[in-house]
């Protein structure tokens, strides 16, 4: 755009008329700005559509926290107007701007003529269009008039619901919570403030406002503003929950103002369209500020204001210099948290993060770094170092000298030599504290080293230094490390459950229970995980943890499972699935084979196999059929046979007493019985049973996870078996005299199963690795535990026994089953 | 209308930590991804090694885990990560407005009558 430098009335005394419209934060800091340069180029008027002086929007919300008054956030008050000569119209908003006459006509009226013309409009809050937006106590948090109408509601106390949990939603709901009110924050997507913070900070931040007594619902969306006499009364999600309130704020974003632009004909685009220079299309009239879209940007805070002005008030006064745009960051405080992110922290190629967690200080750090270069932050609980890593960011500072340090802060990473890990450890004193839980100093770490402890486990187990809750074991390394060098045996034997962390599968287990961790991104924060949200290694673990620790409680998170748990059926290598139904025992009946027989007609399957676990598969099934291939088979009484899971897969069985002439039991009804009571249940791999009526064992029970031997004293329980690429006989467990016993006894050994072994480990390798003594003390030395792990299996299937097909055919988690669309390209005619 | 980016609907259609998929007749059927830190990205929906259905893979920072043999794809680059080399198309994607747009001439495979 070419901008003239100067305009009519240069000579002499005339002043340039400049109107301004907008009287807000940057309306009036261009004039400021403007001003310092050269005081007496312009005759400044300035329209502002709220009947008050210039001041501070983002410090509204201490007002409504009450921990500010108005007059504490006025930037200019009257007598900065009078003194600088400025004409100030507020309250009379300007209707229209004719730029042939070069005029602004207020809605009053009053016609204002201009040589130049700044708009400053800033923004409006956007509006969802849900039924009931209009009601009387439905209210936006942009100015001082909406805190108004918050204080007034929250003076009758009630409920309030803040449609948002982004940083104003956020901060209009920590105001009204401590105005008095019960508060409810909806916000549309999974994690609180998503654009500012990743999963784990935003995780964080819902935690500590639940702590502080609000309620945060997250994957609300809201369908409806419900009223009652004109006045609203609550808010109704899209999923049918219903929240009352006396007010609802809306505070999901904010758009530029640009309708007074746009009816000017200016060019528009998501805002107004300014050159380097805040020049819009028409060179006598300037727009700043969030109105403004500049190189395809627009902005929403309130730096990149100040960049905007500066340029502005150089070129207005005949210096340009240009504006380049701003890379942003957020620091803010809510509710006293202190949060701060910048820059792009999306990781990918070549991008690496580094993350610190400190559960104890509730502090999670996250820096990504490419090439030698910080490409983004996002600091939780303690952004101390926020400006310095904003400011390594907006340079492009080189930081491959003080990597190592990076995450440690300035005050660490300024420190001179100490750059590895390990000299940094050497560095620190001898009464600095090493292990926060058990207060040991590094003196005393030190002492244990040379007094014989050469492996961490010793040092556990001497001095307790990283045997509690174990983050300070990278600190405890480094010190036997230094203290033993080249003598130091190095990696631990026992390997952690994945690159992200340094606990074991076993550490993992029992921090869990010990610390009531229910959550997955709650596991990675106080465990210290070293990624931002774990890998495909740990979640499905992690998941399974938290299944078996918490029944009933915790919420499955379907992303963190492997595509056949999460489709229900088991993928092919052409990206099909395969289905196979529940067959209890290995028994069928014609209606079941008619339903099977019609599904591989209907759905076209290509091949249908008998398998070795006695049931039937149907193979060829695309993703968007599963769900009809299910309705069929519920409706001929049949469920998910979890031929997919790390769960219960088959009871496989021999005919029995019922028919064989060798049968000494009832093989058949008790593989029923057994399968009836466990199947559903998720467990750390997948798991098979067979129940065979006589030694012959014709069910092959001796190479599965938990066989029956019917004798003709009762049964033989076997445990550990395994026909798979290390084929491994079961171990005999023990032998009992009823099928009660039996169906006792295979729930408790699933239990103690489901409750000890590491993730994807088959009972083989588990007892193979504790042993089968151990596993029998578990089951034995206890009179009771059979009972009680029996108890605590029985509790949880009373949640896992739901049939997953039914859910998905019935409409739940369409969207795992649907194309987005199909693109159908343009055919052209001849 | 017809411009250079192809709108394929608002950006809630697809829950963090998942993909969707986007079959296109005559072409390869493209797999849309939206991470844990709310990026979009868009591959050919054909794992390098054995063709498998990146879509159902397990989501993680900006990588893909393959469903059918765990090899991990870059959602920036399409590349296999680690050991593994190979790499399949990227679709160029971007979200404006909360609508999620495919670079047109990446996504539709003319037709000549």
């Amino acid at each position: 755009m070419n901008a003239p430098m100067s305009f009519k009335g240069q000579a002499g005394q005339i002043r340039e008329r400049l109107v301004v419209i907008g009287n807000g934060m940057a309306g009036c800091r261009a004039i400021e700005e403007i001003l310092e340069r050269d005081p007496a180029r312009y005759a400044i008027t300035i329209f502002g559509a709220e009947p008050r002086v210039n001041y501070n929007r983002i410090m509204l919300s201490p007002v409504l926290a009450g921990e500010k008054t108005f007059d504490e956030i006025v930037i200019n008050d009257a007598a900065w107007y009078a003194d600088n000569a400025i004409t100030l119209i507020s309250g009379d908003p300007v209707a229209q701007i004719d730029r042939r006459t070069q005029t602004v006509i207020a809605q009053s009226g009053r016609v204002e003529p201009y040589d130049r013309l700044l708009i400053a409009t800033g923004s409006d809050p956007f509006i969802i269009p849900v039924p009931g937006k209009d009601l009387a106590g439905v209210v936006t948090f942009r100015d001082l008039d909406d805190v108004d109408r918050m204080l007034a509601a929250a003076e009758n106390g009630g409920a309030a619901v803040v449609i948002g949990g982004g940083l104003l939603g956020l901060e209009a709901a920590h105001g009204l919570s401590l105005r008095g009110m019960a508060v409810t924050v909806v916000h549309l997507m999974p994690t609180l403030m998503e654009r500012q913070l990743d999963e784990a900070a935003g995780w964080l931040l819902k935690e500590e406002l639940e702590r502080r007594g609000q309620v945060i619902l997250t994957d609300a969306d809201t369908a409806e503003i419900t009223g009652k006499d004109g006045h609203v009364s609550g808010v109704r999600l899209k999923d049918g929950r219903e929240i009352p309130a006396d007010i609802v704020v809306m505070a999901v974003g904010i758009k530029p103002s640009v309708a007074l632009a746009k009816a000017a004909g200016l060019d528009v685009e998501r805002g107004i369209m300014v050159d380097d220079h805040m020049v819009t299309s028409d060179p006598a009239i300037l727009a700043v500020g969030e109105c403004v879209q500049h190189r395809g940007a627009c902005y929403g805070l309130v730096a990149p204001l100040w960049d905007m002005c500066r340029a502005l008030a150089d070129h207005a006064t005949g210096s340009p210099t240009g504006y380049e745009g701003s890379v942003t960051s957020t620091k803010l405080k809510v509710s006293g948290i202190d949060v701060f992110s910048a820059g792009d922290f999306s990781g990918g190629d070549g991008a690496e993060d580094i993350v610190m967690r400190d559960a104890a200080r509730g502090i999670y750090k996250r820096v990504v770094v490419k090439d030698d270069r910080l490409l983004g932050a996002v600091l939780y609980g303690d952004t101390a170092d926020g400006n310095w890593y904003f400011d390594l960011l907006k340079r492009g500072e080189d930081i491959s000298g003080i990597r190592e340090a990076l995450i440690f802060g300035q005050a660490f990473a300024s420190g001179g030599a100490q750059l590895d890990p390990n000299a940094a450890v050497a560095a620190l004193s001898d009464d600095a504290e090493i292990c926060g839980c058990n207060g040991v100093s590094k003196g005393k770490v030190v002492g244990c080293i040379l007094g014989g402890a050469h492996s961490l486990d010793a040092v556990r187990s001497s001095c307790k230094a990283s045997a509690s809750c174990g983050s300070c074991t990278g600190l405890v390394e480094s010190l036997l490390a230094v203290t033993l060098g080249d003598e130091f045996a190095g990696e631990r034997v026992e390997k952690t459950v994945c690159k992200c962390t340094s606990f074991t599968h076993d550490d993992v287990r029992r921090l869990i229970i010990e610390k009531e961790l229910k959550a997955i991104p709650q596991v990675m924060q106080e465990l210290h995980w070293t990624t931002p949200d774990g890998c495909a290694s740990c979640r499905p673990a992690l998941n399974y943890y938290l299944v078996c620790a918490w029944p009933g409680e915790y919420v499955d998170d379907q992303k963190s499972r492997f595509v056949n748990e999460r489709m229900h059926a088991n993928i092919q290598k052409d990206g099909t699935y395969s289905v196979v139904p529940r067959m209890w025992g290995g028994l069928t009946n014609p209606r079941e084979l008619r339903a099977i027989a019609d599904v591989v007609e209907k759905f076209n399957a290509p091949m249908v196999k008998v398998t070795g676990g006695q049931r039937l598969d149907i193979f060829g099934i695309k993703k968007e059929d599963l769900p009809a291939v299910w309705a069929d088979l519920n409706a001929a009484g049949m469920v998910s046979g979890h031929a997919y899971g790390k769960s219960l897969r088959t009871v496989k069985t021999c005919v029995g007493s019922e028919w064989c002439r060798f049968g000494t039991q009832d093989s058949t009804g008790l593989g029923v019985q057994i399968e009836q009571s466990t199947w559903g249940s998720w467990m750390p791999h997948k798991f098979k049973i067979a129940v065979s009526g006589c030694p012959r064992n014709c069910a092959e029970a001796t190479i599965k996870d938990f066989g029956v031997i019917c004798v003709d004293s009762g049964y033989e329980l076997h445990v550990g078996g395994n026909g798979g690429i290390k084929v491994r006989v079961t171990d005999l467990l023990c032998k009992v005299a009823t099928e009660q016993e039996a169906l006792d006894h295979c729930a408790a050994f699933i239990q103690l199963y489901r409750e000890q072994a590491h993730y994807l480990e088959r009972t083989a390798p588990w007892i193979e690795r504790v042993g089968l003594d151990h596993v029998k003390a578990g089951l034995f030395d206890d009179p009771d535990s059979i009972r009680k792990l029996a108890a605590r299996f029985r509790y949880s299937q009373s949640f896992m026994q739901d049939d997953p097909w039914a859910k998905r055919a019935a409409g739940e988690d369409s969207e795992l089953h649907q194309h987005l669309a199909e693109v159908r390209p343009l055919e052209f005619v001849s | 209308m017809i411009g250079d980016w192809l709108d394929i609907g608002p950006v809630d259609q697809i829950a963090p930590g998942n993909a969707r998929t986007l079959p296109v007749r005559g072409g390869e059927e493209i797999a849309i991804f939206h991470t844990l830190d709310n990026q979009f990205y868009a591959l050919v929906n054909k794992c390098p090694h054995k063709q498998g259905p990146l879509s159902q893979g397990i989501v993680h920072g900006t990588i893909v885990t393959c469903p059918l043999h765990n090899w991990n794809i870059s959602l920036k680059s399409g590349e296999a990560l680690g050991e593994d080399k190979g790499c399949v198309p990227v679709v160029p994607l971007r979200v404006d407005a909360g609508r999620i747009y495919l670079l047109r001439e990446a996504v539709v495979v003319k037709k000549v009558a």
